[in-house]
């Protein structure tokens, strides 16, 4: 937690570029708000900034791959989910080219900068791509290991970096693997699968629950696309309660994507995350708070789920 | 018919191969029309304006090795207007990367060769393209990629007029231009109608030279016909000549060249041909490969 998730991850690729030779970055006039200006001052040569130009930046990169180079672009999470669409779909995706998208300024993280800058749709475009690898990272060293675990896949990952210090979360049981769940506590009664620093939030919920008697176990979803339907049905058919937590609208995310795995799979579920709607501008932490996505909260929504039975018939 | 197709590129004498890509050119109008009858599907409109331009890349200019669709230091060839699909299949199964029977599946189900062009289905398309206004950023990137890896490849980007209305394209001109990769071409098919009509009401551009010359490319002087042989081989002259990179060349063309009551309509970048149009056009296609092969 020394220094934010997108410091990390711009020393990573640094870092990576001294031993890969075929790493390109490209990035859309926000080096220094991204951190690929680490990159770009090691190595001027595979560096392009190609100005505020998302789209043209993402099919660069395309046509880079396709002659065996290795892209990282990076831009603002929500412009490249929105600016780089069709370029993700129809070039990215159609063609399975291995492009990374860094979309920094994950979630509420570029608070201050207001509803324009929120990247609350990016999981959800990025999702409903076919070929698309979606990666929501909850800690530095989970950011920095989905970066080299997509640097050997064969295919478009999104990764989503946050723009702040996160809290580091305690020790994985093993490496972090793409489309694996990490699960950090076992539960009987309710199952939270949270993506991004709501994993942080969610190990507070369980610990708070504990307290009052309900067993909560914690799955950390890191990988939204392809979702691991073994290891949450598993979860779920124990548990008959599922609370989603993500920092993102609750429309198409995560809670989506769970939804749609477990639609066999008999359970009572709700969602913490951000409702229908546009936030505003303001401090990170009362903005997460006013918008719903807390610790909090999550203790809040489980504790109505174990209220209401497994599978009884729809919530009070 | 078709004699004269395996001895372009045996040919020693350049007059030779470009009399002989030339009425080649004119057989491929004659199979691409009977094919759009035959589907009743795909876009003849734009597929026959870039027929002579696409053939003589193909058969006079690319270094390309259809034995080995990926090698590494293969010249690059994008249609950024990837609706003229089956004039790129059309040309890929003459030049040798697939079966030419393998034209009569076009669009079809289960065919390697679907409506707009994909690079994972099809030998020898380098890009997959559809949605305008890609390839010229792809090409960049791939300019970019030779001379990273220190290359000599080429990469050839052709667009229309229409693709030029999609903002990406001039994000990637001006990309381009500050990069200044080394061998990207942009070819441009100016035939003057898009889907809607005349370019010059649905979205005017004005000069396309004048434009890119102040985006700061090196743009051919003069005008290049798109359909003369002769005028075509001499723009791919102009670019072996030494100057700055990227380099543009803009061809006047005639969207539904060969069939006189198409040319310049609209109407036909994409309507299917009924049995009525087809019987009306084909003896004006064949009759114009007919006068070509005569002259070899």
């Amino acid at each position: 937690m020394s220094v934010t998730m997108r410091d990390a991850i711009g020393k990573r690729l640094a870092s990576i570029g001294h031993r890969r030779a075929d790493l390109v970055v490209l990035d859309a006039d926000v080096s220094s708000s991204t951190k690929s200006n680490y990159f770009a001052a090691e190595f001027p040569e595979r560096f392009f900034n190609v100005g505020v130009a998302e789209a043209n930046m993402v099919d660069m990169a395309a046509g880079l791959a396709t002659c065996g180079f290795r892209p990282v672009v990076n831009a603002f999470a929500i412009f490249l989910a929105l600016k780089g669409t069709d370029q993700a779909r129809n070039v990215l995706c159609y063609n399975k080219l291995p492009v990374i998208l860094l979309g920094a300024y994950a979630g509420l993280s570029d608070s201050f900068d207001g509803a324009s800058h929120h990247a609350i749709a990016d999981v959800s475009i990025m999702r409903s791509l076919p070929n698309m690898t979606v990666i929501v990272p909850s800690d530095n060293a989970e950011a920095e290991a989905a970066l080299e675990a997509a640097l050997d896949r064969n295919g478009p990952v999104y990764i989503r970096v946050n723009r702040n210090q996160v809290a580091d979360l305690p020790a994985r049981e093993a490496p972090f693997k793409i489309g694996k769940i990490s699960k950090y506590r076992e539960g009987s009664d309710l199952t939270i699968a949270a993506s991004g620093i709501c994993v942080a939030m969610a190990l507070e919920a369980a610990d708070r629950l504990r307290k009052v008697g309900v067993s909560a176990e914690v799955l950390n979803v890191a990988t939204i696309k392809p979702i691991d339907i073994p290891s949450l049905s598993d979860s779920v058919r124990k548990t008959g309660r599922l609370v989603v937590a993500e920092e993102h609208t609750i429309v198409g995310g995560l809670a989506g994507a769970c939804a749609e795995a477990l639609a066999s799979v008999p359970h009572v579920m709700d969602v913490v995350g951000l409702r229908d709607t546009f936030a505003e501008s303001g401090p990170y932490d009362k903005l997460l708070e006013k918008y719903g996505i807390s610790a909090a909260e999550i203790e809040r929504k489980g504790l109505a789920l174990v209220k209401v039975g497994k599978s009884s018939g729809g919530l009070s | 018919m078709g004699k004269y197709v395996e001895s372009i590129l045996a040919a020693k004498d350049m007059d030779r191969r470009v009399a002989l890509s030339r009425a080649l050119s004119m057989r491929i109008r004659v199979e691409m029309l009977d094919i759009l009858h035959d589907k009743g599907t795909g876009h003849w409109g734009g597929a026959s304006s870039a027929c002579d331009l696409v053939t003589a890349l193909y058969f006079l200019r690319l270094n390309i090795d259809p034995a080995v669709p990926t090698k590494v230091d293969r010249d690059r060839f994008i249609l950024s207007k990837g609706h003229a699909s089956l004039l790129l299949y059309e040309v890929l199964a003459h030049r040798g990367y697939f079966e030419p029977a393998l034209v009569h599946s076009f669009r079809d189900i289960d065919s390697k060769l679907q409506g707009h062009p994909c690079m994972h289905k099809t030998p020898g398309v380098d890009m997959s393209t559809g949605a305008l206004g890609h390839g010229l950023s792809v090409g960049v990137g791939m300019a970019l990629a030779a001379r990273l890896s220190g290359r000599k490849y080429w990469t050839y980007v052709m667009v229309g007029e229409g693709c030029l209305d999609e903002g990406q394209s001039w994000e990637a001109i001006m990309s381009a231009a500050k990069y200044r990769p080394e061998r990207l071409v942009l070819l441009v098919d100016n035939n003057g109608v898009q889907l809607d009509g005349p370019s010059a009401e649905i979205m005017p551009l004005g000069s396309i030279s004048e434009k890119l010359i102040a985006f700061g490319w090196n743009v051919a002087p003069g005008c290049y016909d798109g359909h003369d042989f002769n005028s075509i081989v001499k723009s791919f002259e102009w670019l072996d000549v030494p100057g700055p990179w990227p380099k543009a060349i803009v061809y006047s063309t005639v969207k539904g060249k060969g069939v006189s009551f198409m040319e310049g309509k609209n109407k036909w970048h994409g309507s299917p041909i009924d049995d009525d149009t087809w019987n009306k056009a084909r003896p004006e296609l064949v009759a114009a490969l007919e006068d070509a092969e005569a002259t070899l």
